[in-house]
């Protein structure tokens, strides 16, 4: 039997559960060996969203409340492609963030960075036709967290995406070039293929950039495709 | 030329903000055919505690096993089942949903799957999302399944829901009250949940 399959991740390009530098991941991952399980309909079908669950500013973090958020006003914007470099059109991609200061307008959030009452710092927009996405938001403030002595998270935004099937679904974490936190942060560094590493890292972008308005940053993301060969697969 | 897909990074412990939009506890709209469940559980970490800052996105099929598309459906005439619904644990770790008991869907061999649950679990100290699968008991299916034949013997009663005998409140539209099951999710250690690689 022949059938249009999803490839698996080259090794090293995806963290493991297991990284004992980022704290949280020694009680939460699991220590059996995960079932290598073969893809059926429940995993090769999935969700499909709509415009119905888009709202008008949410491409807009900036333009949320009855003022305009503060901080270094940025945009955001990229494509969704497979791993051959095909547009996904249609994918739900959600974004959260810290405002200017650091901080997340939630709940367990306890540092001490002043909230902006104009900044909530979530969004969510579908890819057009070629793949493309666009927010437009302010840079996100770096922030202390728990996980060792003076660790603080570097500048990033967090995406969660949707594209054609659950083998697809992704969440990860944009960051931004040269910031000097990086090669501290154990998240970051969970990733142990420096290429696969190192794309979690936006390009500063002149042709997005807009003048007198805001700096333009490119951030492209690949997301598991059904490859263009068909495998042999054992029925 | 292929590029590798893009490296997972972890949720976080604030993703409410970002994935609060798309969280129900009620799956099931009024006409939508099939029997009612509410699965109940709690998500736990190697000690035994709570994992409150956890978040399950669940992928099913309709009562006829057939996976459903667009989500929304209010603009319809006819009600859609959706099959995806997306849950956050409470301070607990616990967490609670009403949908319904799905159909049976076909495997690549040609066979029927028993009635399942597709859950992905996503939390603070996941730097990828554990994924499962939730079944239900005394399925006539469950023995032929073939997925569930990939686990071991001693390891398939972690996905397995408990049927707890009770009848939930009448909160849900259509028919009788949803009837309860009980299902835990322990992430590392005694009684580790299966998780798969797909
Ligand atoms: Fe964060």
């Amino acid at each position: 039997m022949k059938a249009a399959s999803y490839g698996r991740a080259p090794a090293g390009t995806q963290p493991n559960y297991l990284y004992p530098q980022y704290v949280s991941t020694c009680k939460r991952s699991p220590k059996q060996p995960l079932i290598l399980l073969p893809h059926t309909l429940s995993e090769l079908t999935g969700p499909v969203f709509g415009h119905s669950e888009i709202g008008e500013n949410d491409n807009d973090l900036t333009h949320q409340h009855s003022g305009e958020a503060q901080g270094e006003r940025i945009i955001v914007s990229g494509r969704v492609l497979d791993e051959e470099g095909r547009a996904i059109p249609g994918a739900l991609v959600e974004v959260w963030q810290t405002n200017a200061a650091g901080r997340y307008r939630h709940r367990v959030d306890q540092h001490g960075a002043p909230l902006d009452p104009n900044f909530t710092g979530c969004g969510r927009v579908l890819t057009d036709r070629e793949g493309r996405y666009r927010f437009v938001t302010i840079k996100p403030g770096a922030y202390p967290w728990q996980n060792h002595p003076n660790a603080w998270r570097p500048a990033h935004i967090h995406f969660s995406l949707f594209g054609a099937g659950l083998l697809s679904r992704l969440v990860t974490q944009m960051y931004f070039p040269g910031d000097p936190l990086l090669p501290f942060d154990p998240v970051f560094n969970s990733v142990p293929d420096e290429n696969a590493r190192n794309r979690l890292i936006s390009d500063f972008d002149w042709d997005t950039t807009m003048p007198s308005h805001a700096l333009g940053y490119r951030f492209d993301i690949i997301l598991r495709g059904r490859q263009a060969t068909p495998v042999e697969v054992s029925p | 030329m292929t590029t590798p897909p893009t490296a997972s990074q972890t949720v976080g412990p604030f993703f409410h903000l970002g994935m609060a939009h798309l969280e129900r506890g009620n799956f099931v709209a009024q006409g939508i055919a099939g029997e009612r469940v509410t699965i109940r559980g709690q998500v736990l970490d190697a000690d035994g505690n709570a994992v409150p800052d956890a978040m399950l996105e669940i992928w099913q099929a309709d009562s006829s096993g057939r996976y459903g598309g667009e989500i929304f459906p209010q603009n319809s005439a006819t009600p859609r089942f959706l099959g995806f619904g997306r849950i956050e644990t409470d301070d607990k770790g616990e967490f609670s949903f009403t949908t319904i008991k799905p159909g049976r869907v076909a495997s690549p061999d040609g066979s029927l799957q028993a009635p399942h649950i597709v859950v992905t679990l996503f939390s603070r100290g996941l730097l990828k999302p554990l994924r499962t699968r939730l079944y239900f008991p005394d399925e006539p299916g469950n023995a032929d399944d073939p997925i569930l034949k990939l686990v071991p013997q001693e390891r398939r009663s972690t996905l397995m829901a408990r049927c707890s005998g009770q009848r939930g409140a009448k909160n849900v539209p259509e028919n009788a009250p949803p009837k309860i099951f009980d299902w835990k999710i322990v992430m590392q250690g005694d009684g580790e949940t299966v998780f798969f690689d797909y």
